[in-house]
């Protein structure tokens, strides 16, 4: 069964732009940063709309449901403090963007185009919770 | 129109040792030593450098005595031919030196190579690496056109065994390979088994390029830059790498990342696939070079697979990534170009392909969201 990772992994680093994303997911809710102007989701935070080069982006809250985009499942850990095997994967988010993240709560070979997958949360340190994906 | 690099010749080329390990070596010692063995094969006097183009292009500088010279921090692959082939075009520099290793940097086992770990906030707690991002391409070629684990293992059996026969390969006799082997390797990041990665290595290796009229005048014969271009989504490792991923020129999808450089690259050249000899592509992972034959238009979207089992255009002839070296930053992807301008010499001792007028070389992959293509020949332009 594929589960969240235990506390003690290489845990993410906030920037300051990035900080109301993490604010968010302690908080349990998944946001992207969105454009007033176009509408158009930066894919990394940013200052600036890559589409129509606004200033006014704001951290949106998703409904953290998406589908299956695409994934792997990994035998080799990136560093021992990972359990195997974990499911990285891209998420189809229903508001339009491509979501980094890793699938939880199957078995591996339950992974498929087009599972629908609802977003939870899980610590990965004493500061820092990650949302990870679960089939629904 | 002037050819861009008309009066621009590739006249050395070489590669030092390769080995898993090189005790006794840093990254720039042995990129000195590929330096000097670049400069050797070219049959030029060090004292003529003018230009280096190297992640130690200083320090080349300075051990050479070469001042003053230009100097050219590239860390990248093909980019830095390029960057050396625009001082001589443009009259900057008349002999620029590239030289790369890597060396004493994988020294930690239990993990992932440092190179493969990105400490990126969006990525760094799902446990992503290299072979994990690169696994999810893969993975949505596969769904959307019915790639199968047997056509990546095809690609991996084929590369392996170009290693297996060429006695410079870290990996020389390991093999041969059968697909079956490639298949029963262990699980690493599904759908790609240990067999189907790149591996670890140490090396180094260099380049000389010089003018034409320089050339003319060395002992060997001069390769040609016949066109060359880049492609890049953004940095590598920070986002989802989404095969349908768009930006502004919206044609391309991330997946094809490189179309568009080799268009350019064959624009140039004023030659098609058709036309090319043998793809020495980059190998980080056995499905890059399916996805690099539709990406190039050597085969339609989607048939990529189908093309590497009928086999009709070699790749990869040295052992690339998977078995000749991979010393981690940049000197295996200059090594592309070294072996299409071996290829293109008829000087390979393995694997060399009958007549090669043609080699497209290339770097980088849909995973890391770049793709470098150049063409280089026996003709000048």
């Amino acid at each position: 069964m594929l589960a969240p990772q235990p506390k003690g992994i290489p845990a993410p680093v906030p920037s300051p732009l990035s900080q109301p994303y993490w604010d968010a997911c302690a908080r349990g809710e998944l946001t992207y940063l969105r454009c007033d102007t176009c509408g158009t989701v930066a894919p990394i935070p940013a200052l600036v709309c890559g589409q129509c080069l606004g200033r006014s982006l704001t951290w949106t809250r998703s409904s953290g449901r998406g589908t299956l985009y695409s994934w792997t499942v990994v035998w080799r850990p990136q560093h021992p403090t990972f359990h195997v095997p974990y499911a990285p994967a891209i998420v189809a988010v229903e508001e339009g963007w491509f979501h980094i993240g890793a699938v939880i709560g199957c078995e591996p070979d339950a992974l498929a185009a087009g599972v629908p997958l609802a977003v939870e949360f899980h610590p990965a340190s004493d500061d820092i919770v990650l949302p990870y994906f679960r089939p629904v | 129109m002037t050819h861009p690099y008309r009066d621009v010749a590739i006249v050395g080329v070489h590669n030092t040792q390769q080995a898993r390990q090189l005790p006794g070596h840093t990254s720039s010692t042995i990129a000195m030593e590929g330096a000097l063995g670049a400069l050797a094969d070219a049959g030029v006097d060090v004292h003529d450098v003018d230009a280096v183009v190297s992640q130690f292009a200083q320090e080349l500088v300075l051990q050479l005595r070469l001042g003053p010279s230009t100097r050219v921090l590239n860390m990248l692959g093909i980019p830095s031919v390029l960057d050396a082939a625009s001082l001589i075009a443009e009259g900057r520099a008349e002999v620029v030196l590239i030289a790369a290793g890597g060396a004493g940097i994988y020294t930690d086992r239990s993990a992932t190579a440092p190179w493969t770990r990105p400490a990126n906030e969006f990525v760094v707690g799902y446990g992503l690496f290299t072979a994990a991002e690169f696994a999810l391409m893969a993975r949505r070629h596969m769904v959307m056109h019915g790639t199968t684990p047997e056509q990546l293992a095809t690609v991996a059996m084929r590369i392996r065994n170009h290693g297996h026969a060429n006695p410079q390969a870290v990996y020389f006799g390991r093999g041969p390979f059968t697909t079956d082997d490639i298949l029963a390797s262990r699980m690493v990041a599904d759908p790609f088994h240990l067999l189907d990665c790149s591996m670890t290595a140490e090396g180094g290796c260099g380049l000389v390029l010089t003018t034409a009229e320089r050339a003319a005048d060395l002992p060997g014969t001069p390769v040609w830059i016949l066109g060359a271009a880049s492609d890049s989504f953004g940095p590598a490792y920070q986002i989802a790498p989404a095969w349908d991923m768009k930006h502004h020129r919206g044609d391309i999808p991330a997946g094809y990342v490189g179309r568009r450089a080799a268009k350019i690259a064959f624009g140039t050249a004023g030659l098609t696939p058709a036309d090319v000899d043998t793809c020495e592509f980059y190998d980080p992972f056995s499905f890059e070079i399916i996805r690099q034959f539709e990406a190039f238009g050597f085969c339609g979207d989607g048939e990529g697979g189908a093309f590497v089992e009928e086999g009709s255009v070699p790749f990869t002839t040295d052992g690339g990534t998977m078995s000749f070296s991979h010393a981690g930053i940049n000197a295996q992807q200059i090594q592309r170009v070294i072996r299409g301008v071996e290829q293109v010499r008829g000087s390979c001792a393995t694997s060399q392909v009958p007549d090669c007028e043609v080699a497209l070389c290339s770097n980088g992959g849909s995973g890391a969201l770049f793709n470098d293509v150049v063409l280089v020949g026996k003709e000048r332009p």
